[in-house]
């Protein structure tokens, strides 16, 4: 118990930017935050958020142990298009749903262990060595459906998307449960320290006994699991795999998720918690400017002005410049 | 050897450009390029295609290649893989290779003066399509096949305003990426065509990235945001998000078609199989034919030697669910 309430109390500035998002929603859409529940599922503007997150969460859970070894994944948006591309693909063969859904999460394993490969064996750097699947991947994918959007009819794998499992949409619980294995994982093992010692010095952790090369090559492995599930999730979302444009930009987005949930891009300390946090905060901002109705010329304006803040303000040099300016200020009050 | 390039017509400056700039293969081989099109049936043409990002334009190319083949033209085909460097590169080849005329689709608008200035000078003619391109001076192509991107706004209003007649109509509009130009132009059009009418508003606009899925998020934000059952109409500046857009509906449990309208502009085979099972009311068509065209206009240029228009307009047809089964069946092989 003390350990969560310990957790909550690290995660207050998340928490405190989640809760203003959604107030902004609840500023722009009266009625945003009821909830109601109509055959078996939960409907409600918390639930689309939850939902529509799930990707991004997913991608974040992967990414956030990558960050924390100091390095950076910027494939996921890609191996989404391609895990997607694979399952279509799959099922319009007529591969039975099942197969084609583990294919798509052993492509995924695929193109994570790749990457995993190029920085924990041939010593690539992270973000030159991920590189590579990002430019490259969009082809891939491509190859496999052809230049087209392949439409797909098969209900289960369309489910991955639909289905309702415990009143909620089946991306939230997949996302929820990847995160909390993911939070068991690392934090009820000793593997969220070796990854954090790896990122904090990697040659005295070698020395200290960690294989550097497994806990790299793992963390990277798991991010591309995580993409393929996010991949699937939003292939099925529109019933087909669109290789242009699943997973576009979102490695960005799932980035500045791990960045919101307060992991220094120079590794070391992560909090998956946090991170799914970090992930929502973004949702959230997104839903709102969605519904307010604005120009959507003003759209990424908006985003960025917001993340600028959001950043800023959790910016370590920023804090004591911000108290400083304060008690200038109060010093003045009781001048005048 | 002589006869052969006096046969071609070939100007002193192109054959001297020829001479230095490539070797002898390249000569060897365009000179028995030259040979078969000496006659006047069978042409030569370069086209130089941004690249296959999207279904439509697979269809262009594909549609390219046939009408090349109907045509009796001998179709030289690059793909620039979305690079202005490697279309340069091609115009620059089909020049050397003494080609009869460049079909260019320009993957960007400016910076072409030079290469278009070559092709010019070598004395082929270059017909753009499907895009217009920047230049003070248009004497360096021949004409521009592309469709009118505002008048295909106008198109799936004046349809809206026809279909609903004195209704009040709250219309939501999904947009394609903020800052093309087709987007500024189908917005315009449609808002044009519904200015005449009172009875249509157009409520809400969002930008939907010209993708299905974020077209479904976008309409799910719409379908939250206004009164439930208020809005009658969607526009989307594209096929696939409209139809990211009718998943949406459903979901919401509401019967696309029906109780939303739909209007969106590309001719898609997929838009046309919603159409067939009810659940798309219209698209206004985006002919990929362009090339076939280009063929047309560059065979009577050869003929009467009168210069075409400097832009010509494809159709912006719009269908609707009657011929929808017929025309998705002749579609889907082409996408």
């Amino acid at each position: 118990m003390n350990a969560v309430i310990q957790r909550l109390k690290a995660a207050r500035p998340q928490l405190a930017l989640l809760v203003l998002a959604l107030l902004v929603n609840v500023f722009v859409a009266p009625g945003f935050l009821d909830l109601r529940l109509q055959d078996g599922r939960l409907f409600g503007g918390l639930i689309d958020i939850l939902n529509r997150g799930a990707p991004v969460m997913l991608l974040a859970v992967g990414m956030a142990p990558v960050i924390a070894t100091r390095g950076i994944d910027l494939s996921v948006g890609v191996i989404m298009a391609i895990s997607g591309a694979v399952a279509a693909a799959g099922v319009n063969a007529g591969l039975a749903w099942p197969a084609a859904i583990l294919a798509a999460l052993g492509t995924g394993l695929a193109c994570g262990l790749w990457n995993g490969l190029l920085v924990a064996v041939f010593r690539l750097q992270p973000i030159v060595a991920t590189l590579i699947l990002m430019v490259a991947g969009r082809g891939i994918a491509q190859l496999i459906t052809e230049g087209r959007i392949l439409t797909f009819t098969e209900p289960h794998l369309i489910a991955v998307a639909g289905a309702t499992l415990a009143a909620l949409p089946l991306p939230v619980v997949l996302a929820l449960a990847a995160a909390g294995l993911t939070g068991l994982l690392v934090r009820a093992t000793a593997l969220g320290l070796f990854v954090e010692a790896v990122g904090t010095n990697p040659r005295s952790s070698r020395l200290a006994g960690v294989h550097t090369g497994l806990v790299l090559g793992a963390v990277y492995v798991w991010s591309g699991l995580m993409a393929a599930l996010a991949g699937l999730i939003a292939t099925a979302d529109i019933k087909g795999a669109d290789a242009n444009n699943a997973g576009l930009w979102l490695e960005l987005d799932a980035i500045l998720a791990v960045v919101i949930g307060g992991t220094s891009l120079y590794g070391g300390r992560f909090s998956i918690g946090r991170s799914v946090l970090g992930a929502l905060v973004l949702q959230a901002m997104r839903t709102a400017i969605l519904r307010a109705g604005l120009p959507p010329e003003l759209n990424l304006v908006l985003m960025a002005l917001v993340v600028a803040a959001v950043l800023t303000q959790q910016s370590p040099a920023f804090r004591p410049m911000a108290t400083r300016l304060m008690a200038r200020l109060k010093n003045k009050e009781a001048r005048a | 050897m002589k006869t052969l390039l006096g046969s071609r017509k070939i100007s002193r400056q192109g054959l001297a450009r020829r001479m230095l700039g490539i070797g002898t293969a390249v000569l060897l081989g365009s000179l028995a390029a030259g040979c078969d099109s000496g006659d006047k049936k069978g042409l030569t043409v370069g086209f130089s295609q941004i690249g296959s990002e999207s279904g439509w334009r697979a269809a262009e190319t594909k549609l390219a290649r046939q009408g090349a083949e109907q045509r009796g033209i001998t179709l030289k085909f690059s793909d620039a893989q979305q690079r202005q460097e490697n279309q340069i590169k091609a115009v620059r080849s089909f020049i050397a290779q003494g080609v009869d005329a460049i079909l260019l689709a320009p993957v960007v608008s400016s910076g072409w003066d030079e290469v278009l200035g070559e092709a010019k000078a070598a004395n082929i003619p270059v017909i753009l399509l499907d895009r217009q391109i920047d230049t003070p001076n248009v004497d360096l192509y021949l004409t521009a096949v592309t469709s009118d991107t505002i008048e295909e706004g106008r198109v799936a209003g004046r349809w809206l305003a026809g279909k609903v007649q004195g209704r009040d109509c709250r219309i939501v509009e999904i947009q394609g990426t903020v800052g093309a130009s087709l987007v500024a132009n189908r917005k315009k059009g449609f808002e044009e065509a519904i200015a005449t009418a009172p009875n249509l508003h157009l409520v809400r606009t969002q930008s939907g990235e010209f993708t299905r899925a974020k077209g479904k998020e976008v309409m799910e934000g719409f379908l939250k945001a206004e009164a439930p059952g208020s809005i009658c109409a969607v526009y989307s500046h594209n096929d696939d998000m409209m139809i990211g857009a009718i998943q949406a509906i459903k979901e919401a449990g509401l019967k696309p078609g029906t109780d939303i309208l739909t209007v969106s502009i590309d001719g898609v085979p997929d838009i046309f199989k919603a159409m067939a099972d009810g659940d798309a009311n219209a698209t206004v068509e985006l002919a990929p034919d362009m090339a076939p065209r280009a063929y047309d206009i560059l065979l009577a240029y050869r003929k009467d030697h009168a210069p075409p228009p400097k832009w010509v307009q494809t159709p912006s047809k719009l269908y609707e669910p009657d011929t929808a089964a017929a025309e998705y069946a002749r579609r889907k092989d082409l996408y």
